[in-house]
């Protein structure tokens, strides 16, 4: 293993210190428990949105922390979900009275500590809410599973409902665009290499020379099968149309009923892709794939959507959802309307996404 | 009748198995799941040793709280929640004691296991710790209604999850990152399964030393 890292058991502190470093402009961090914010919160009167995950797949989530975006990020451990005390630490930190959302991926670890951090934040009088992702086609049989992973659908959620808040959204709203942004984005990834976790020191799974796996996960879970070796034109087409293909997907999630107070089980199901549906294509790359290539297979894909009648009206290229070093990308349509659209476009001020202003 | 310094023994025993297993776990994980199940214990339970003195005074309910909050905060990923709710039911079920009686070790064990089940969602036979646990958690209940003594019970209660983790080999994995394995996660042994096992066989190890001692 050759990596820039001085101690595997510093990789993620020191990178948060350099990170704020670079940034202080933008934000502040908090150790015991760790925490990355917004460096003016909390900003009164206006829904906080945070996100967390495991380390490994920056820049999500710390790198999307400032205006327009994300209020609070909670980095784990490499690829382990973050604890309960800093969602809840975080929640306290940017709360500006309006509530927090929680937008948390489709993992169990994440799932459940999320769910324990809405469990203390409400007895202390802090309104939260969380939303699942839950975007990946890949995973075929969702009902002997966790269900499908959240993957890239969540930078894009995390942009759409980050500028909602700073409209001034409440909390509700900001909950029920979250959900809306989930059901209509669908993503699959594809790996030419493993990764390697620093703590471990070696590939977390073996691909041959002239081999890809298909569907993977964004922390090197497998996918639906390993072949050999395509051109980016054949893997790209591959990758879309295992989305625009995919049927109407149900499941059942578990949201907090603010009625109730407790959680209640919500069966949800997202529309397939139509002809003439408007799209945001997001091509993503996985953390060691140069962006010529990204450009390579988001050239395959406007081709592909063309000839489907798809119409993208926006895009993302590049490495915002990465698997540490993993060669392979990732592709997430997002059918959009109106109110998607103008929310995609407001102003963004983050370490790693910025425009409008 | 278990004591409170036998509840602090238990857990340094367990503590030292989580240390000595730690590359065995974290193996067994790698296999299905994200590789990372020893190290994560590891780090939680090292926490815990460096929170026990503190408490050591006070009831056996407040000590295993300490033990599930720390868990909670410093393990992550999906054995955090699990261990640190097993802990936390387990020490609601005991609040205020010094020492337990059988029926207390008893609603100790199954208030721990509900909570796992209500937190992980995860049913007998999904590939989880929960395959360890319940049938453990059966034999204490049944092997004490025999009339059998604590230690008898616990006896019978490790051999049941050692059966428990032993099967869970064949399984498909229906919880957790090990479920998008599909028939792949089949032949491998369940590491939460296993470090469950590793949990009541230091209870039974810490029961036999001082039943020894006792005696002999």
């Amino acid at each position: 293993m050759k990596k820039l890292i001085n101690q595997p058991e510093d990789f993620v502190r020191e990178s948060l210190d350099g990170m704020v470093a670079a940034h202080p402009d933008l934000l502040k961090v908090q150790f015991e428990p760790n925490f990355v914010y917004r460096a003016d919160a909390p900003v009164q009167g206006k829904v906080a949105i945070i996100s967390g995950g495991g380390s490994g797949h920056e820049p999500m989530h710390a790198g999307f922390v400032g205006m327009g975006m994300l209020d609070a990020a909670c980095p784990g451990e490499v690829f382990t979900s973050p604890t309960p005390d800093q969602m809840l630490e975080a929640a306290k930190k940017v709360d500006g009275g309006a509530g927090i959302l929680y937008i948390v991926k489709n993992y169990s670890g994440d799932v459940m500590n999320f769910e324990m951090a809405t469990e203390l934040a409400r007895p202390e009088g802090i309104q939260v809410l969380n939303i699942l992702i839950d975007d990946d086609v890949a995973v075929k049989d969702s009902l002997y599973t966790q269900g499908r992973r959240g993957v890239g659908t969540t930078v894009l959620a995390e942009k759409i409902c980050g500028a909602a808040a700073e409209q001034r959204y409440n909390l509700q709203q900001v909950a029920d665009l979250c959900r809306r942004v989930n059901l209509n984005g669908r993503s699959m990834g594809v790996a030419l290499t493993s990764c390697t976790v620093p703590a471990k020191g070696t590939p977390t799974f073996e691909l041959g020379d002239r081999e890809i796996e298909i569907g993977i996960g964004i922390h090197g879970e497998p996918g639906r099968e390993r072949m050999t070796l395509k051109s980016a034109d054949e893997i790209a087409e591959m990758l879309a149309l295992s989305i625009i293909e995919d049927s109407p997907y149900q499941r059942t999630m578990r949201e907090w009923d603010e009625d109730k107070e407790e959680w209640v089980e919500v069966e949800l199901t997202d529309p397939k892709v139509e002809k003439g549906d408007r799209l945001l294509a997001f091509v993503n790359g996985m953390g060691g794939t140069p962006l010529s290539e990204l450009y390579i297979v988001y050239r395959k894909l406007a081709e592909v959507c063309q000839q489907q009648g798809l119409q993208i009206v926006r895009n993302l290229i590049g490495s915002y959802i990465t698997s540490l070093d993993m060669q392979g990308c990732s592709i997430t349509l997002l059918k959009l309307d109106d109110e998607m659209i103008q929310l995609w476009d407001a102003p963004v001020k983050t370490p790693s996404l910025r425009w409008g202003i | 009748m278990v004591t409170k310094e036998q509840i602090l023994q238990w857990l340094q025993t367990f503590a030292a198995e989580i240390e000595q297993n730690k590359d065995y776990l974290t193996e067994l994980d790698a296999a299905i799941g994200d590789a990372d199940h020893g190290i994560n214990m590891e780090r939680g339970f090292k926490k815990v040793m460096s929170q026990l003195p503190s408490v050591a005074d006070k009831d056996i309910g407040s000590i295993l709280k300490t033990v599930s909050m720390t868990l909670i905060s410093s393990v992550g990923g999906a054995s955090g929640p699990l261990y640190g709710t097993l802990f936390l039911r387990a020490s609601t079920a005991v609040t205020g004691k010094q020492e337990l009686t059988d029926e207390d070790v008893l609603s100790f064990l199954q208030s721990g296991l509900d909570g796992v089940l209500q937190r992980g969602k995860a049913q007998l036979g999904d590939k989880t710790m929960v395959d360890a646990l319940s049938p453990a958690v059966a034999t204490f209940v049944q092997t004490i209604s025999e009339g059998k003594n604590t230690l008898e019970a616990m006896q019978q209660t490790v051999v049941a999850a050692e059966q428990g983790m032993k099967d869970t080999t064949p399984m498909l994995a229906k919880k957790g990152r090990a479920s998008y394995l599909g028939e792949r996660s089949i032949g491998h042994q369940d590491p939460g399964a296993t470090s469950s096992y590793l949990m009541l066989k230091s209870l039974l190890a810490t029961l036999e030393s001082s039943n020894n001692e006792a005696t002999g």
